[in-house]
């Protein structure tokens, strides 16, 4: 038995369903939320590997390397937000942030 | 099974596992630590997959810096947990089978649509030279030919972090006697020469009276 495309595929698969439930668990802590983000750009990044290499094709692995470097950025940004509203409101609650709601 | 369909199943058993606890976790550190369990399971998945420069920085930009970053903000912040974990296992069914559906329609599609693709199909240059081919190489002759412009974006993308994350967390300190920039550069030339009308001529008499011990007093200090 040897592993195919479709082994990869399928932890991607599995991984980025995991991640959608951590975020529907979740719904509360935006910390986790952050994390959920992270393990499904990194499903998708499996698939991007797991395809360059079943193809043949080097081009997957560049798309990786820039999706790599757009979520270092976000997660340094969404963390200094955070950080922001912590301050601001002392609790990381979702269901707190309604200022804009009219 | 060989080995590496061996190694396959133990990292994604383990990386699956790692995620489950991500999200499952009462404590947002261990759900931190967890998380860096995860990519370091991911990172050896793509090594089994010869993509060993991004497992590398994967490694070192995710575990290195990210969750270094992430593991800082959870201990910084003073989290009620209780309160965030409000309406966890309320909202466990829904979550649960939004899940499985997801799951389930992307492995029936991705496994039905690439069953064939068994073998790895490499350009045939790449296997002539197999002792010698190098993963980072190939990345670095793509990334610095064809991939210039975007990854000049990339720096840009980062350099606009970089400021805007120190731009979000910076506070001034109160008792620094900066000057705002902005208001160096809306400063009007009123604000900071005013134009006085002297008579050319006085009657100077009582002044001069007035003036001339200071004049002397200068002379004095300057001799």
């Amino acid at each position: 038995m040897t592993l195919t495309l479709g082994h990869f595929l399928s932890l991607g698969a599995m991984l980025f369903a995991l991640s959608v439930i951590g975020i529907f668990l979740n719904r509360k802590n935006l910390i986790i939320l952050l994390m959920a983000i992270e393990l499904m750009l990194l499903a998708v990044n499996m698939n991007f590997v797991a395809f360059s290499y079943y193809l043949g094709d080097m081009h997957g692995q560049i798309f990786v390397f820039f999706i790599l470097t757009v979520a270092a950025a976000e997660s340094a940004i969404g963390l200094a937000i955070l950080v922001q509203l912590f301050r601001n409101k002392s609790s990381i609650n979702v269901d707190e942030l309604n200022t804009l709601k009219g | 099974m060989d080995v590496k369909a061996g190694l396959f199943y133990v990292f994604s058993a383990l990386l699956l596992f790692a995620a489950f606890r991500v999200i499952t976790a009462r404590n947002p550190v261990h759900a931190a630590l967890y998380l860096v369990l995860a990519f370091f399971q991911a990172a050896m998945i793509w090594m089994l997959l010869k993509a060993e420069f991004l497992a590398i920085a994967l490694v070192l930009v995710y575990v290195g810096a990210v969750m270094v970053l992430f593991l800082f903000v959870v201990m910084m912040l003073d989290i009620n947990i209780d309160s965030v974990r409000q309406g966890f296992w309320r909202h466990f069914p829904l979550a649960g089978s939004i899940g499985a559906l997801v799951a389930l329609e992307m492995a029936a599609v991705l496994m039905g649509g690439f069953r064939p693709i068994g073998e790895p199909k490499n350009s045939g240059s790449l296997e002539t030279m197999a002792g010698q081919f190098s993963n980072t190489r190939e990345l670095g002759k793509l990334l610095y030919s064809e991939y210039v412009f975007p990854v000049q974006i990339a720096a840009v993308i980062l350099l606009v972090a970089i400021i805007a994350a120190i731009a979000l967390t910076l506070r001034g300190r109160k008792d620094s006697k900066h000057i705002g920039a902005n208001e160096q550069i809306r400063v009007k030339a009123g604000d900071r020469l005013t134009m006085v009308k002297v008579a050319a001529t006085q009657p100077a008499q009582p002044r001069v009276e007035a003036a001339t011990p200071v004049a002397t007093a200068e002379v004095e200090k300057k001799a």
